[in-house]
């Protein structure tokens, strides 16, 4: 190989050992902050007492309630719910090409959140067929944003002002039936409005995981397909990609991934929207940043998580902390969007 | 480089239903630089397209080597066949030799990083077009010249034996028109590429191409060697407007004078 060659090649690779080791680091602080969120609260406990109630089978080991029933439960779903949200978002961001298409600003997330409610408050369901309206949910609404948003050419622009529009609408829709359910109660109400990790239960995580592991799999395996989307669809037809069928597959999987996470812990929000933007930061930008928006998401989750708990006199919800990072982002974008024109 | 023969037979091609071009016979010369030329709207792009595969022709057919586009699997045709839309996207933040790397993509399967031969291809992209310079730039930070050359080098890395390109000169400064249409034809005699453009400079056709396609509302009125129709005539036909040629006095091609309404007051 010429010098020229390997002088090319070093600098690909160069770029890549980057990105690797960043999203090392972002998967080492997640670790630290799970290990955080099971080792520290009212009690601490250590390392070694965490892992004898993990093991324990009879459920008499020291501190088994707290550990096992309700603090290993908040760590696992906090954990899985920020992947999902993170690279959920992502994906809609890169493949719409604005920081604004993202399932928590244009009413997807709610979508789905509308029917888990409805399923929870007034059908008096629980388990999995709560996730699963809760996923046919969220797939109707964004099938009825993209057919508004049609009309005559597909614009990313009508999608994103009719999704924030969906999405106040469904937001009430979420209050009212929380006003009118009998079971009405704050922390359900808060669940289902910004996202909350209390009393979640072990039951929910085995499928989370199940779900993140494999749509996750699924969206780094279509990475480089993405890639070619991004250049626009005539490049990417011309590459020999499939661009519809791509763009399709990515979006459910997205939902997919949005829907079962909030299903079981709401709609944390802002985590989808600001992930991707901030994996960009971190990374220098042109990475497609699956990884790291996944590694950052499941941090937000658990860092804000773990301020609500801690940093205040009062307890909030990790979704009220998550909700007041993003609503700044938010503006800041809406301002920028309306100087382009 | 193989041979190549890319025709269309009785070709219909249109958007949404509507027929641009209708009932086209071309046959586009083999390791040649052929340019499209007509008004706006007379269907090149479309014919273009079509030719590229981005058009479902809406009759008769598009034909490489004896076989229908469509009929070809999609990768191994993007080995073949390679097209340099109008305007493509830039993702934001991409380095220059990131982005050539995805002309590579026909040649990857799934899990499998970059090869050396696939290295190998992008930096011969970016030294025929003179960017190795800017490997590791933004590709952002570029000025438009630079950046045409950045995608040109991504459709080089493709490694195709024919290569379209949809107008690869609009939005440049002169200059760099000149040294986009150089660096083309020198690719074409270097590497015996077929290329195909749409330009709208009659004269920078005239300059570069061995072969015009010169068409009007959807059909092909003339089409052969610059020198052998590029007459006043035909640019009265083909774009409604009167004008004098006469012999480019560098390059010995037909160089064309535009006459207005004003001239003739005069």
């Amino acid at each position: 190989m010429t010098d020229q060659v390997l002088s090319v090649k070093a600098g690909y690779k160069k770029r890549n050992l980057h990105y690797a080791l960043i999203c090392m680091v972002l998967a080492l602080l997640t670790l630290s902050l799970m290990c955080f969120e099971l080792i520290y609260g009212k009690t601490v406990y250590t390392p070694a007492q965490i892992i004898n109630a993990i093991k324990d089978t009879t459920g008499k080991a020291e501190g088994y309630f707290t550990i096992v029933t309700l603090r290993l439960p908040r760590t696992i779903i906090g954990a899985l719910a920020g992947i999902a949200f993170g690279m959920a978002g992502n994906t809609f961001q890169k493949l719409l090409r604005n920081p604004l298409a993202s399932p928590d600003i244009i009413g997807v997330t709610s979508g789905a959140s509308v029917a888990a409610v409805f399923g929870i408050l007034i059908l008096g369901l629980s388990g999995s067929i709560v996730s699963i309206m809760a996923v046919v949910s969220g797939i109707i609404v964004a099938c009825v944003l993209f057919f508004l948003s049609k009309g005559r050419g597909f614009s990313n622009g009508r999608l994103i002002l009719i999704g924030i529009g969906a999405q106040a609408f469904l937001n009430g829709l979420i209050s009212w039936m929380l006003l009118k359910a009998s079971e009405y109660d704050v922390p359900t109400a808060l669940r289902w409005l910004s996202g909350s990790l209390n009393g979640v239960k072990i039951e929910g995580a085995g499928l989370l995981a199940v779900v993140v592991i494999c749509c996750s799999v699924c969206i780094l395996l279509l990475t480089r397909h993405l890639q070619v989307l991004r250049l626009g669809d005539d490049f990417a037809v011309t590459l020999g990609a499939a661009p519809n069928m791509v763009r399709i597959a990515l979006i459910l999987l997205a939902l997919l991934l949005t829907a079962f996470a909030t299903s079981i812990s709401g709609p944390i929000a802002s985590v989808a929207f600001l992930s991707g933007p901030i994996a960009d930061r971190l990374t220098g930008g042109g990475k497609d940043n699956m990884l790291s928006s996944a590694f950052v998401g499941s941090i937000l989750v658990l860092a804000a998580d773990i301020a609500g708990q801690y940093a205040f006199s009062v307890r909030y919800p990790v979704g009220v902390i998550t909700g007041i990072l993003g609503a700044p982002y938010l503006l800041y974008l809406l301002l920028r969007m309306n100087k382009k024109g | 480089m193989n041979e190549h023969v890319i025709k269309t037979e009785n070709l219909k091609a249109g958007y949404d239903g509507r027929i641009i071009i209708d009932d086209l016979n071309i046959t586009i010369p083999d390791g040649k630089v052929s340019v499209i030329l007509g008004a706006n709207g007379c269907g090149k792009s479309t014919l273009l397209k079509t030719c590229a595969r981005l058009l479902k022709p809406e009759g008769g057919s598009v034909l490489l080597d004896g076989k229908e586009l469509s009929k070809y699997p999609s990768k191994a045709l993007a080995r073949t066949l390679g097209l340099l839309p109008q305007s493509p996207t830039v993702p934001d933040g991409i380095r220059v030799t990131d982005l050539v790397s995805r002309g590579r993509f026909p040649y990857q399967k799934i899990m499998q990083g970059m090869s050396d031969a696939d290295f190998k291809a992008v930096s011969e992209a970016l030294s025929i077009m003179g960017i190795e310079s800017l490997a590791d730039k933004c590709v952002d930070e570029l000025s438009g010249g630079q950046r045409q050359r950045v995608w040109i080098a991504l459709a080089l890395a493709q490694e195709t034996d024919i290569l379209f390109l949809d107008e690869p000169t609009t939005y440049l400064d002169i200059a760099y028109q000149i040294e986009i249409l150089e660096l083309l034809v020198e690719l074409n005699r270097k590497k015996k590429t077929t290329i195909v453009m749409v330009l709208h400079d009659i004269n920078e056709a005239a300059r570069y191409a061995d072969h015009i396609f010169a068409m009007k509302n959807g059909k092909l009125v003339a089409e052969g060697a610059p020198k052998d129709i590029l007459t006043e005539d035909l640019i009265n036909e083909i774009y409604g407007m009167r004008c004098k040629v006469i012999e480019d006095p560098v390059y010995g091609t037909p160089y064309i004078i535009p006459i207005g309404k004003q001239a003739e007051q005069r």
